[in-house]
């Protein structure tokens, strides 16, 4: 058990705990930032994609996790960031100034939305939000003279300082890209639960009428917590876009908005490191699944057999096991077990007991 | 100097008369009661404070100001804080994080220089957490600091409640219930606690109480209601004593 003495308040304002942890999340990174020099270019893109789910998880963390607003359609951010980063570009705007700019126009379109969800509480702001998701797709092929409608765009690489930085030509700085991207919405986001801001957000899902009472504008909350969980998923989708290289209407469809939120929850709502988790599983998943369909056709001594529609199935299933047996998801599973090593043996089964779900919200009456 | 007013103050549930032409006034650095059986309109009164509802007619002021101008998320700028009769804390959240929710109304950072962090955001954090702290060592929850809300007992809920409204420097404290379904020691010590919050703070409570041995035993003036009107208004022995209001609890003799 590992007991820290407290003897100043920045022990508690800074983002680590002792300088155990300090020391570990500094090498993580740099681990990571090392990575073409010890995976392969699949794997190296493999990461890159696990790396930007991460951060349209983080998107959606701040919404879902931490302001209890559930949304099933942020796929169509994604898609709002990726198509203003694409448009903007060929506009002949910077990508520099283009990105940055792709996050902001995604944060006030989710803004604009979230002008009529506010009225909308759980299930029904859910549903709503689904539907935008559905309606991109038309929104998308209508607007056909900016997004190229059903044929889509295409993206070759982007410039950098007058260097080209490309998913295929230059993994190794394409990976550093979203990586940096990655690390600046994690620090940002460290910091907004540090302070008063994401205190509100967590206020406001755990009781409106006391965040009220403490002074907290429920409905502007809820609008900042649109606007910067729109814009970090916008550059998500921005990201996402130079990834694929080519999108069209189908790219974002409201299956990716569901896989983002089963994502989160996997992970596990309200904490950074849900984020990542969910990415990595959501990343990984794949993969994984073709390596044991090859186990199990050599074990039949057959073929390897191709199911339509597998993945999709065993993530769903990956997801009811978590909300039955672990609703606070990869991340809580993990607190648990630290907790018994560092309590043991005093732990107590009740713990970690939910009283109430993150989905309820309103209780006055 | 009277620093809330109610002035002929109704409001209704569809048909029912839930505060019926209620007035009073609390006066600066007294302990105010109201007492009346369950439905009598206590919390409502408390709701209407905190903006939940309008009044159909009457008006309502505090320091000066007109309350019915402002939004729900206003009221705790001018200095009133208050408690809940069915606890409403920040419940996947620790005791600390609660009590620093208390601190928003005196937020001076913005998104910007909070995303940062930026010196201005780190003084202001240290400022509220040492405010908040004076309050953790006021109502004895060390212990309890880094405690996820979730996994606290009832009576302790009651007590972070309490600490959260004291964050945020309140001019006046509304207390719904305090000692409700706490034991007798606790109860003993909310007592305490609101004789220093009063004197040593010089926070005026209003608090609505059925517990009658704490309310005779810390507030200067008592309220008791019935169907959302008053039925008397004096010092605890008077109100105690008052035909109307004995005839409320016992029902009519004969
Ligand atoms: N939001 C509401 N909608 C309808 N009726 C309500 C509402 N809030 C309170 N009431 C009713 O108003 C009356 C007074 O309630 P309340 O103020 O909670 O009583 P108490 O004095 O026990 O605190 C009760 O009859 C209650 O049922
Ligand atoms: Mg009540």
């Amino acid at each position: 058990m590992r007991i820290i003495f407290k003897t100043n308040y920045m022990q508690d304002i800074r983002p680590w705990k002792d300088r155990h942890q300090l020391t570990l999340y500094l090498i993580l990174p740099i681990v990571v930032a090392a990575a073409p020099w010890w995976l392969d270019d699949f794997y190296l893109g493999e990461l890159t994609n696990v790396l930007i789910w991460a951060i349209a998880g983080l998107g959606l963390m701040v919404l879902t996790g931490h302001t209890g607003q559930v949304s099933l359609g942020h796929a169509a951010f994604l898609a709002f960031g990726c198509y203003a980063n694409v448009v903007l570009i060929e506009a002949g705007v910077p990508f520099l100034i283009a990105f940055p700019l792709a996050g902001i126009m995604t944060g006030i379109a989710g803004v604009t939305v979230a002008i009529p969800a506010l009225r909308l509480h759980g299930i029904y702001l859910a549903i709503f939000t689904m539907a935008l998701s559905i309606l991109m797709d038309d929104i998308i092929v209508l607007s056909e003279p900016i997004t190229g409608g059903v044929s889509g765009k295409y993206i070759g690489g982007v410039e950098i300082f007058g260097h080209l930085v490309d998913r295929w030509g230059t993994p190794d700085q394409f990976f550093w890209l979203v990586l940096t991207v990655a690390v600046l919405v994690t620090l940002g986001y460290i910091n907004l639960l540090r302070t008063p801001l994401g205190r509100s957000f967590i206020a406001a899902r755990d009781s409106e009428v006391s965040a009220q009472a403490m002074g907290v504008d429920i409905a502007r909350t809820k609008m900042i917590s649109f606007a910067l969980s729109c814009a970090v998923t916008g550059w998500a989708g921005a990201l996402m876009g130079l990834f694929a290289g080519a999108f069209n209407n189908e790219t974002f469809s409201v299956l990716i908005s569901i896989q983002l939120l089963m994502m989160i929850v996997i992970g596990g709502l309200g904490s950074i490191h849900g984020a990542f988790l969910g990415a990595i599983v959501i990343g990984f998943l794949p993969q994984f699944l073709s390596i044991s369909k090859e186990y199990v056709g050599a074990l039949f001594g057959g073929n390897t057999v191709a199911i339509p529609g597998l993945e999709f199935g065993i993530f769903g299933m990956i997801l009811i096991a978590f909300i039955l047996f672990e609703p606070m998801g990869i991340y809580g599973r993990w607190l648990k077990i630290r907790t018994w090593f560092e309590l043991f043996p005093f732990y107590r089964k009740d713990m970690f007991k939910r009283q109430k779900s993150y989905l309820k919200t309103e209780r006055l009456r | 100097m009277s620093l809330l007013e109610f002035e002929n103050v109704t409001l209704k549930f569809g048909g029912l008369t839930a505060v019926d032409d209620l007035s009073f006034e609390v006066q600066e650095g007294e302990v105010f009661a109201i007492v009346g059986p369950n439905g009598a309109g206590k919390s409502t009164v408390f709701n209407l404070i905190s903006r939940f509802y309008d009044p159909f007619v009457g008006s309502i002021r505090f320091d000066n100001h007109d309350l019915l101008q402002v939004k729900p998320s206003g009221v705790a700028a001018y200095g009133v804080a208050r408690t809940f009769q069915n606890i409403e804390l920040f419940e996947h959240a620790t005791v600390l994080q609660n009590l620093l929710v208390g601190r928003h109304r005196h937020r001076r950072t913005n998104l910007i220089s909070e995303i940062l962090f930026t010196p201005s955001a780190r003084r202001q954090e240290l400022e509220n957490r040492e405010k908040v702290e004076q309050i953790i060592d006021f109502l004895d929850l060390q212990a309890n600091r880094d405690k996820m809300i979730s996994g606290l007992p009832y009576g302790v809920r009651k007590v972070v409640e309490v600490a959260r409204a004291l964050a945020t420097d309140p001019k006046l404290l509304l207390l719904d219930e305090p000692a409700s379904g706490l034991s007798v020691e606790e109860t003993t010590d909310m007592r305490w606690w609101i004789d220093d919050i009063r004197r040593q703070m010089g926070i005026t409570v209003l608090m609505v109480e059925h517990d009658m041995g704490l309310v005779s035993g810390v507030s200067d003036r008592v309220l008791a209601m019935a169907d959302g009107a008053k039925l008397a208004l004096g010092t605890p022995v008077e109100v105690q004593s008052h035909p109307a209001v004995i005839e409320a609890y016992l029902g009519k003799a004969s």
